[in-house]
């Protein structure tokens, strides 16, 4: 395998392993901070266990999260060495302002919230745990900027003298049309993801604890706690969800717009249609050559793509053949104007089928996200009904049930981040910079190669201890707590210590 | 100095400062952390002993840590070229550090969430050796910056540097290289245990004092060597020889103060060491930053002008710095004021209380 295919493989398994710990970082974090403010306001105790349950499970995924995506940061650098230099004057500013407008205020206020409990007054305290988690929607604000430039390189322009791509306005790379659309989705997902987590726990010791015939006090006291989450949590997931559905359909217009490419690939479509149909499965090869079996739904496609039942929708055929013959993907954008030229130059993508990205990849990644987003939904709306009527049964389907509230969610963003990513080849910058052109030239296939191998070996090694203590503590359930009070005596032990 | 064909601008010397400052930041308050956790398995004879170790840097190990990440962000955003040849020239190294960086990080918050000895003796052991490679990667990394990593216009993008040959790995470990490995560890156990001592009472602080005056020889001694080789390796005049008295200066200084037990004042004088050894060697990275030329010319063909963003990246991060690197400094300066208190035995709850 050359060095540029194990790049391209250790950024997917980094970047997907890392993710998993981004949406519970990013949601789940509010999620306690209301949970806290809650109990800030009412001095209900229900609300401050439940703060402290969620709140060592958020800080276990938290930790994951932290130490691999310093990975990230490195690895622009390490594996695509002129991607880096090509793109720097561009892409390095989000990053930068990430590190400085939103690692800082989560770190130290995530310190501040953990050791403070007895350092701190309460409600200042309490703002401690709503600064990080700013400190997180921050974080995401610029990440996805960064990523949605590499989609549509907006606020840009290709300087011949110095051979790269040069910022003309932060404030485009920031309102960058894909990304306002895409932060709003990906924070949705997160919350369905969180609320799904917060559901599928409460809701598992929920039917536990219904099986008691005679609960004692204690145990009245947990069911209460555990009804209370296992609703905020359907109701985060139901209104995420929602949330999710409203930014995704945007989002599919928007891409048919600065990437008909990547619509053409989610739904495999050969040759231009109009109105399109859009397929809900397929059985047989996706190569256009063999179809044995396929669900097709008129017109649908037609109004994801476009918000009409009749829009044109460009197949893949055609894109990849007026591509190679020197279309430009967006003819309004300066810097695929500008590079238009330097790309033919490169030789790089010279056949139609160099433009095409793998189909059966996009094509299944984005049903599958899809499917799982609404299974996760149908969870949160059963929860709810069956919660009507008192407490849940405990049957192996309801423990399953639980199960899936938060991995489906999960998984589904894993899915889409693979289809989005995947859709974008065979660039890196969409229309004017092929991965191909991007990476280290000094870095040598056996360096890669190692590292991935030991990167797979850390990280394996790590997730069996997380989720064993995430096991561990989400079986122990709901903790016993003390009214926590700002310590005066120097020598009194402290309520909270590692 | 070395006069460039183009002179730098304004903000290309402003950023070359601001990173140096980064990573001062990070070198002065993560080097202590790293000291710190380097300990652990040694200064603590019990769990609680331990557990006061460990808490002393707890609230604060994870902020230290974003100055190395911003340092890095910042030098991608300010010079790409810098980033993306430094980046990949060190790979095996900085892979190195990134394994350093992942045991140790997880380490803190996994070590309390469950009661094992075992379970906890690993964890300590990962914070220590992880920190010890970071540490002793960066000693490295930065003496062979004081060197110049050699760099060759790539074959395909003559715009692109590469460190050569690649890859450029055994080559790092000369004998210049090593000492300044052992140094920075060296440095950052007399720093950490200064810390230790600061922030500790009963007889956890007793040790670390008495560890300090004995890492305090230890750095001494290297200290000089390696400023000293310095000098004769990249001479940077008058000023170099300047930096080099103050430096050593905190460094005798921080042992006298800790003789005396004035914890605060050694404390801070071996972060004025770091702050001079550092100055000393951004200075000998201006404008080459820390690379030379692989055919032999005087100037190194990437520097501060060539890697540099445009004028207008440069502007709007400097608006960007100027708003929010006081913030950071403001909430961070009270952080350490709310968990001013020293920590001792005694203050360790009896069970790790099961929660957040």
């Amino acid at each position: 395998m050359s060095a540029e295919t194990l790049a391209r493989w250790q950024f997917g398994i980094t970047t997907v392993y890392h993710f998993f710990f981004v949406p519970i970082t990013i949601a789940l974090s509010m999620l306690v901070a209301i949970m806290q403010t809650i109990w800030v306001r009412t001095g209900d105790e229900k609300m401050l266990r439940l703060t402290k349950f969620y709140g060592k499970l958020f800080l276990i995924n938290f930790a994951m999260g932290l130490v691999t995506g310093i990975v990230q940061e490195f690895q622009f650098g390490m594996n695509w060495s002129e991607y880096s230099r090509f793109v720097g004057d561009i892409f390095g500013a989000p990053l930068a302002l990430e590190a400085l407008l939103a690692f800082f205020l989560e770190s130290v206020f995530i310190g501040l919230w953990i050791f403070g409990w007895d350092r701190l007054p309460k409600k200042v305290h309490l703002a401690t745990i709503w600064l990080a988690s700013v400190g997180t929607m921050i974080s995401a604000i610029f990440i996805l900027a960064a990523n949605s430039w590499m989609q549509n390189p907006v606020g840009a322009t290709y300087n011949p003298i110095t051979d790269r791509a040069e910022m003309t306005s932060l404030l485009d790379v920031l309102l960058n049309p894909v990304a306002l659309v895409t932060l709003p989705h990906i924070l949705s997902t997160a919350y369905m993801t969180a609320g799904g987590l917060v559901l599928g726990i409460a809701g598992w010791h929920l039917a536990k604890l219904a099986k008691v015939a005679n609960p004692s006090e204690k145990q009245q006291k947990d069911i209460s706690a555990y009804t209370w989450a296992t609703k905020f949590g359907a109701w985060v997931l139901l209104g995420a969800g929602v949330a999710t559905i409203i930014t995704g359909d945007i989002q599919g217009k928007i891409m048919t717009e600065v990437q008909p490419m990547k619509m053409a690939a989610a739904e495999a479509l050969w040759e231009t249609e109009q109105p399109a149909a859009f397929s809900l499965l397929t059985i047989g090869t996706l190569d256009g050559s063999r179809e044995v079996f396929s669900i097709k739904i008129p017109m649908v496609l037609s109004f994801l793509a476009t918000g009409t039942f009749d829009g044109k929708v460009e197949g893949i055929n055609p894109l990849a053949k007026e591509y190679a013959a020197g279309r430009l993907i967006s003819p309004d954008n300066r810097l695929q104007q500008e590079a238009a030229e330097r790309l033919t130059a490169s030789g790089l993508l010279a056949n139609p089928s160099d433009w095409v990205p793998n189909i059966p990849v996009t094509y299944w990644t984005f049903r599958i996200m899809m499917g799982l987003g609404f299974l996760a939904m149908a969870i949160g709306a059963f929860v709810l009904w069956t919660l009507r009527k008192g407490l849940p049964k405990d049957s192996k389907l309801w423990t399953s049930l639980m199960w899936t509230a938060p991995l489906a969610p999960l998984f589904g963003i894993s899915f889409g981040w693979i289809f989005t990513e995947m859709g974008r080849q065979p660039f890196i910058v969409n229309g004017v910079l092929p991965v191909a052109a991007a990476e280290s030239p000094g870095v040598s296939a056996w360096e890669v190669a190692t590292t991935m191998v030991l990167y797979t070996v850390i990280y394996g090694a790590l997730a069996v201890v997380a989720i064993a203590l995430f096991m561990h503590y989400l079986k122990l359930g709901l903790p016993d707590v003390v009214e926590p009070e700002v310590l005066t005596d120097d020598d009194a032990p402290l309520t909270f210590a590692y | 100095m070395i006069a460039l064909a183009i002179e730098p601008t304004v903000l290309q010397t402003l950023w070359f400062i601001l990173i140096a400052v980064l990573w001062i930041g990070y070198l002065v308050l993560e080097g202590f952390d790293y000291g710190v956790a380097m300990l652990i398995p040694f200064l603590g004879r019990n769990d609680k002993e331990k557990r006061v170790i460990v808490n002393t840097i707890g609230p604060v190990w994870d902020g230290n840590q974003v100055w190395l990440l911003t340092a890095g962000g910042a030098t991608f955003a300010a010079f790409p070229g810098w980033y993306a040849t430094l980046f990949s020239g060190l790979y095996l190294p900085l892979f190195l550090v990134l394994v350093g960086l992942i045991i140790r990080g997880i380490a803190f918050e996994y070590r309390s969430k469950h009661p094992e000895a075992k379970w906890r003796n690993s964890f300590d052991w990962m914070a220590s050796i992880g920190s010890f490679i970071v540490a002793l990667v960066f000693g490295v990394g930065f003496a062979n910056f004081i060197i110049g990593l050699p760099v060759a216009p790539d074959t395909t993008s003559s715009f692109l540097y590469v460190v050569t040959p690649s890859p450029y790995f055994w080559q790092l470990f000369s004998w210049f290289g090593l000492l300044g490995g052992v140094t920075l560890v060296a440095l950052f156990l007399f720093h950490g245990s200064l810390y230790l001592a600061l922030k500790t009472k009963g007889e956890v602080h007793d040790r670390a004092r008495a560890f300090a005056e004995k890492a305090g020889f230890v750095a001494i001694g290297l200290g000089a060597v390696f400023l000293l080789a310095q000098q004769f390796v990249h001479p940077t005049g008058v000023l170099g020889w300047v930096l080099l008295v103050l430096s050593a200066a905190g460094l005798l200084a921080a042992w006298w103060f800790n003789k005396q037990d004035r914890n605060g004042l050694a404390f801070i004088s071996t972060a004025v060491t770091i702050l001079f050894v550092a100055i000393g060697i951004f200075l000998t990275m201006w404008p080459g930053l820390g690379f030379k030329d692989a055919a032999g010319a005087v100037d190194s063909p990437l520097n501060v002008v060539t890697a540099a963003s445009t004028e207008g990246t440069l502007t709007v991060m400097t608006v960007a710095a100027v708003i929010f690197v006081p913030i950071v400094l403001a909430y961070t300066s009270w952080t350490y004021w709310v968990f001013r208190r020293r920590l001792g035995v005694e203050n360790m709850p009896d069970e790790v209380v099961a929660a957040a």
